[in-house]
């Protein structure tokens, strides 16, 4: 092509400083929560479902397990904000899948953003979201009778891990996100893997009352230290050994999803 | 003459299927350029690689004098896309839908609402700015997606087949707001399958098939090719297609097509349909429809390929779920 056959071009900027990408990603971070006004059905599952897990858990099985609801609510209420979250990474995967079957990454992606912006974006706001469901867990827990045992230190300690946690397992969710055909397959992939990996932790029932070689899984699976780290963090115990652990675990989470993740979405787009 | 997009030898496989063949394009500033093909012809894809969505694996293309590649996010800053399924996000209103993009490009808050609320009111979607798109009827989605493409004032606009499931009403008001985008000086390149709308807008025409440019020019030098227009008849009783095929075949000079009852000819003078009717009625053959009409794609198609247009498949691959909208003939 000859330098005559193109129109002038405009005096345009050849790339984006990363402070416009900060402010694409706090844009795209207020859409996915601007959503919740338009969908209140979304507030009531980051609402109603934590809430009720704790009343049902602490009622139901507190006296079997513990020998009475109060006590059992101190062994269970970390494990079952552990569980919120992971059931909250989905969010992320879910959200992602529908924007790319709606076409919506599309359009965004053909604005001039920082590339990573969407999926950052999707990502903070799923934290904020997050942050919501465990201050309420808590909130509620409070109500019931459960008390930090490190006071504020304690607790934001446990928000932090919490956080880095479930930033990592996003990955997973990013991945199933961008390889099923539709946003339910990731909820369907979401309760098949969460529910089993919670269930056969220490979450709901402590390790000594499992079967022999159920204990052996038990001990080593990721949500038993991420919930052994947490009662550290809220109630008291040992903190630095199952929290090292649960960080490792975290970046090796992150270290084979996200490349995976990145790789997946870049292939399918 | 400068140009506002180029492309040269443009190719693009999915697995097996190739869906651009080498895809030479020349689109002159300031033009409605219409890309016209059936189903699965590569118009989408065409576009996509345009717009800096998918990469070609060879060939090159510039918007705006720059590569599409190399300089992708130049060529943002200058495009607008509007793509074959409405991709406004459902959960947020229209005009949440148009802050979005608006802040995404830098405007001010205040600029934002106000750019939203002109272009609410310009696709007459100002009653339901506030109301979620998922309560938004098909037309109106595909309205406030065109809008959210213009939030930007682009340069050059890629519209991909935009009239597909729109009422007639709205498809005027459409082909209004394109011509009027025009005389801005925006470069609108179009994709559809429908010649009258290619005819209707566009100043030069590329018909795509199978991922090639098979013909290419002003919508008179095309038409002018296929024989302009066409006669359709059909007997009140199917026993007599056969005579009708005969009647229109001699008085045509030319071989008619039958397919649903209804006998097609090309008309190549203005002899052809008095001398039709003339012999019909001699032969005394009752018909319940005459019709002189304009030469569908599929009579393109024909004329241009030896063969009728035919769609590797209804919906792509990539058809998005929950978006299936009516095709509806222009
Ligand atoms: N992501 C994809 N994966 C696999 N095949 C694809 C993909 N996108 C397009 N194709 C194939 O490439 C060919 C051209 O598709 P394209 O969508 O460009 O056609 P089109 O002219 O836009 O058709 P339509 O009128 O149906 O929209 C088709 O055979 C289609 O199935
Ligand atoms: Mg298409």
């Amino acid at each position: 092509m000859t330098a005559a056959t193109v129109t002038a071009p405009l005096a345009l900027a050849r790339r984006l400083g990363v402070g416009a990408g900060v402010r694409h990603t706090l844009t795209l971070a207020w859409r996915s929560l601007v959503q919740i006004k338009h969908n209140p059905m979304e507030l009531l599952d980051l609402s109603i479902q934590p809430v009720m897990f704790v009343l049902l858990f602490t009622y139901v099985f507190g006296t079997a397990i513990s020998g009475s609801p109060g006590e059992y609510l101190t062994f269970a209420l970390p494990g079952i904000i552990v569980q919120n979250a992971l059931f909250a990474t989905m969010t992320t995967g879910f959200g992602l899948n529908n924007d790319l079957t709606k076409g919506v990454f599309d359009r965004l992606r053909a604005l001039p953003i920082a590339r990573w912006a969407p999926l950052a974006g999707r990502i903070l706001a799923d934290t904020v979201k997050q942050a919501w469901s465990v201050s309420l867990l808590i909130g509620v827990g409070a109500i019931l009778g459960f008390r930090l045992g490190n006071g504020v230190l304690g607790l934001l300690g446990a928000f932090a891990l919490l956080l880095a946690f479930s930033l990592a397992a996003a990955w997973i969710s990013v991945l199933v996100g961008v390889l099923v055909s539709e946003p339910d397959k990731v909820q369907i992939f979401g309760f098949t893997v969460i529910f089993p990996l919670t269930f056969t932790s220490n979450v709901f029932v402590p390790t000594d009352r499992m079967p022999g070689w159920l204990q052996h899984w038990v001990e080593v699976n990721p949500v038993t230290i991420l919930a052994d780290a947490l009662r550290g963090l809220l109630v008291g115990g040992p903190v630095v050994g199952p929290a090292i652990q649960a960080m490792i675990w975290a970046v090796a989470l992150a270290a084979v999803f996200a490349p995976l993740a990145v790789r997946a979405l870049r292939r399918r787009v | 003459m400068t140009y506002a997009i180029r492309a040269e030898g443009l190719v693009r496989r999915f697995g097996a299927t190739t869906a651009l063949a080498g895809v030479d394009l020349a689109v002159p500033s300031g033009t409605v350029y219409g890309l016209l093909g059936p189903n699965g012809a590569g118009k989408t894809t065409t576009v996509r690689v345009l717009a800096t969505l998918l990469a070609a694996d060879s060939g090159h293309a510039t918007v705006g004098g720059y590569d599409v590649r190399r300089d992708a996010h130049r060529v943002r800053q200058l495009i607008g896309l509007t793509g074959q399924y409405a991709s406004v996000d459902e959960a947020l209103t229209g005009t949440e839908n148009l802050l979005l993009i608006g802040r995404l490009l830098g405007l001010s808050r205040a600029d934002a609402r106000a750019r939203a609320r002109e272009l609410l009111a310009r696709f007459q979607l100002a009653d339901a700015a506030d109301r979620a798109a998922k309560t938004y009827s098909g037309g109106m989605r595909r309205r406030l997606d065109l809008a959210a493409s213009l939030v930007g004032r682009p340069q050059v606009l890629f519209l991909d087949e935009p009239t597909t499931g729109l009422d007639p009403r709205s498809r005027n008001d459409l082909w209004d707001t394109v011509r009027g985008l025009v005389t801005d000086g925006v470069t609108v390149l179009l994709t559809t399958q429908y010649l009258e709308e290619a005819d209707q807008l566009a100043s030069e025409i590329a018909v795509v098939d199978h991922g090639r440019v098979i013909a290419q020019g002003t919508p008179e030098e095309l038409k002018a090719k296929t024989g302009g227009q066409v006669l359709a008849i059909r007997p009140a009783d199917p026993a007599d297609l056969a005579t009708v095929v005969a009647i229109a075949g001699e008085a045509a000079a030319a071989s008619p097509e039958v397919a649903q009852s209804t006998v097609t000819v090309a008309v190549n003078g203005p002899g052809v349909l008095p001398a039709v009717v003339r012999r019909l009625d001699d032969a005394e053959i009752p018909v319940a429809e005459l019709a002189l009409r304009g030469a569908s794609l599929d009579e393109v198609f024909l004329h241009l390929t030896g063969h009728r247009a035919e769609p590797d498949a209804p919906t792509g691959d990539d058809t998005p779920s929950g978006a299936d909208l009516e095709r509806t003939p222009a």
